[in-house]
């Protein structure tokens, strides 16, 4: 693969498998985050807007550590499939969630929120089995922040650099994402490579960016032609 | 559009994974100020043995932390001499594997100098601010805080949190002068005005040692590349950069 390639390539992936990372874990926990009345769910909440307080090169020195051979969440991991997770692409994608996650939750729950819960409890007491109706009558409703969300992981997660800097070791091919890479070219004093670098990663971001808003106009005049 | 690009990277998803441990390629973890010229080196060694090198760069300080958390780096050439030093004493790396490949020189940018004497001038002139990389941090920075302190001039000063960050402040403008490194003076052509070469005498020597990881203790590869890395031809390419060189008796730590 062209070496200047790979790091565009790696984003993209990385991006990727975290945000479907992500949205697995992320739809049943933002749906228990709407729709409890536990007294822990300020505390759950609270945890999870963390990464967004912590400096990102602080939070991936944690990682680091946590993730490490030394950390048991390492140790752990080492245990169980015989590969360290520190200086790996898996090991990226278990921090990018981390340092993701409130831009997944946070949308989702949203949306969750303003669900009409009179349609879901009368398509349940129609008959319609539960996937049937998070198919039908959840989704639907929910569709502009599950799509919110979609774009923020991702964006989210091209754009990162202090964590997978500390956690991925800027290895070329395999940890070296397109932030990266960047950084090395402006380190190296190579101005004109890390120019043409961040252009590729502004036009990614703005193809990330551009469906969402598309999207929420067309929504905005379908809701405005119902109201009138 | 966005789908599609998932699903893409999932198909991308399914290519290589490169595997370590094996001797046709080492990785170096070198500091980020240095990666010019290993750039340089590692395309003359892959082109004399065939063995790859993949190269990370980083602050000495972060590819520390990263080597005591198991990063899988089989030299380490930092920017100083310290941090090659503490892996030994914790046998992350090889005892006497350790010595200095580079040695840096500190240098005075003066954007609006005509010359080097004007650019020495600039220290007491009326400059504005001077900028500097974190003594506490870099090295560089360190050096320059000596050199400061020996000349004492008044000026305000800027801190960059590395030498790098130091000579952007200069470069963009934002800053008249800078102590930065002579090695990024040399790797650019567009650097306005001039600039004084310190004279070493008024600092610590800024050694940058280099060090055989203790996962490539055999890896006959890595320990090629130490060598190739104190060869003549070598040399002459870190002293193209802007670097001194000892000799190789006078390397050797420990």
């Amino acid at each position: 693969m062209n070496a200047d390639m790979a790091p565009f390539v790696l984003s993209v992936q990385l991006a990727a498998m975290t945000l479907v990372v992500l949205l697995v874990i992320g739809l049943p926990l933002a749906w228990w985050l709407a729709m409890t009345k536990s007294p822990y769910k300020p505390i759950i909440e609270a945890i999870n807007a963390l990464p967004l307080v912590l400096p990102p090169t602080v939070l991936g020195f944690y990682l680091l550590v946590f993730l490490g051979p030394q950390g048991w969440a390492g140790q752990t991991w080492t245990a169980l499939f015989g590969q360290p997770l520190t200086f790996t692409f898996t090991g990226l994608v278990v921090a990018s969630c981390i340092y993701s996650l409130p831009f997944v939750i946070q949308p989702l729950q949203g949306a969750f929120e303003r669900l009409d819960r009179r349609m879901v409890e009368a398509s349940l007491t129609l008959g319609a089995s539960w996937p049937r109706t998070f198919w039908r009558v959840v989704l639907p409703q929910a569709r502009h922040g599950l799509l919110t969300a979609c774009v923020l992981g991702f964006a989210h997660t091209v754009g990162e650099f202090g964590v997978v800097l500390m956690v991925g070791g800027n290895i070329p091919g395999e940890t070296q994402v397109l932030s990266i890479a960047i950084y090395e070219h402006v380190e190296a004093l190579d101005y004109a490579a890390a120019g043409s670098m961040s252009m590729m990663l502004v036009v990614l971001s703005f193809l990330c960016l551009l469906p969402l808003y598309t999207k929420s106009r067309k929504r905005r005049r379908l809701l405005g032609e119902v109201a009138a | 559009m966005f789908f599609v690009w998932i699903a893409l990277a999932f198909l991308l998803s399914w290519g290589d994974s490169a595997d370590a441990a094996d001797q046709t390629q080492i990785r170096v973890a070198v500091a980020s100020n240095f990666i010019a010229p290993m750039q340089v080196l590692a395309k003359a060694f892959e082109a004399e043995t065939s063995v790859r090198v993949l190269v990370s760069a980083g602050s000495t300080g972060k590819l520390y932390a990263q080597i005591s958390n198991g990063a899988p780096f089989d030299v380490f050439l930092a920017a100083n001499a310290r941090e090659p030093g503490r892996l030994i004493k914790q046998s992350l790396g090889v005892a006497h594997t350790r010595f200095t490949y580079a040695r840096g020189r500190l240098a005075l940018w003066c954007r609006d100098a005509p010359t080097s004497d004007a650019a020495r001038g600039c220290l007491n002139g009326s400059v504005s601010r001077l900028a500097i990389a974190n003594p506490r941090l870099a090295p560089y920075g360190q050096a320059a805080q000596s050199v400061l302190a020996a000349l004492r001039p008044s000026t305000p000063i800027v801190t960059g949190e590395n030498i790098s960050q130091a000579f952007q402040l200069v470069w963009s403008g934002n800053v008249a002068v800078g102590f930065v490194a002579l090695s990024q003076l040399k790797s650019r052509s567009d650097t306005q005005g001039a600039y004084w070469l310190v004279p070493a005498n008024l600092h610590d020597p800024i050694d940058q040692q280099a060090v055989l990881l203790r996962r490539a203790a055999d890896n006959a590869a890595a320990q090629n590349f130490l060598r190739y890395l104190q060869s003549d031809a070598a040399r002459a390419v870190i002293e193209n950069f802007g670097y001194d060189v000892p000799l190789p008796q006078q390397a050797k730590a420990q």
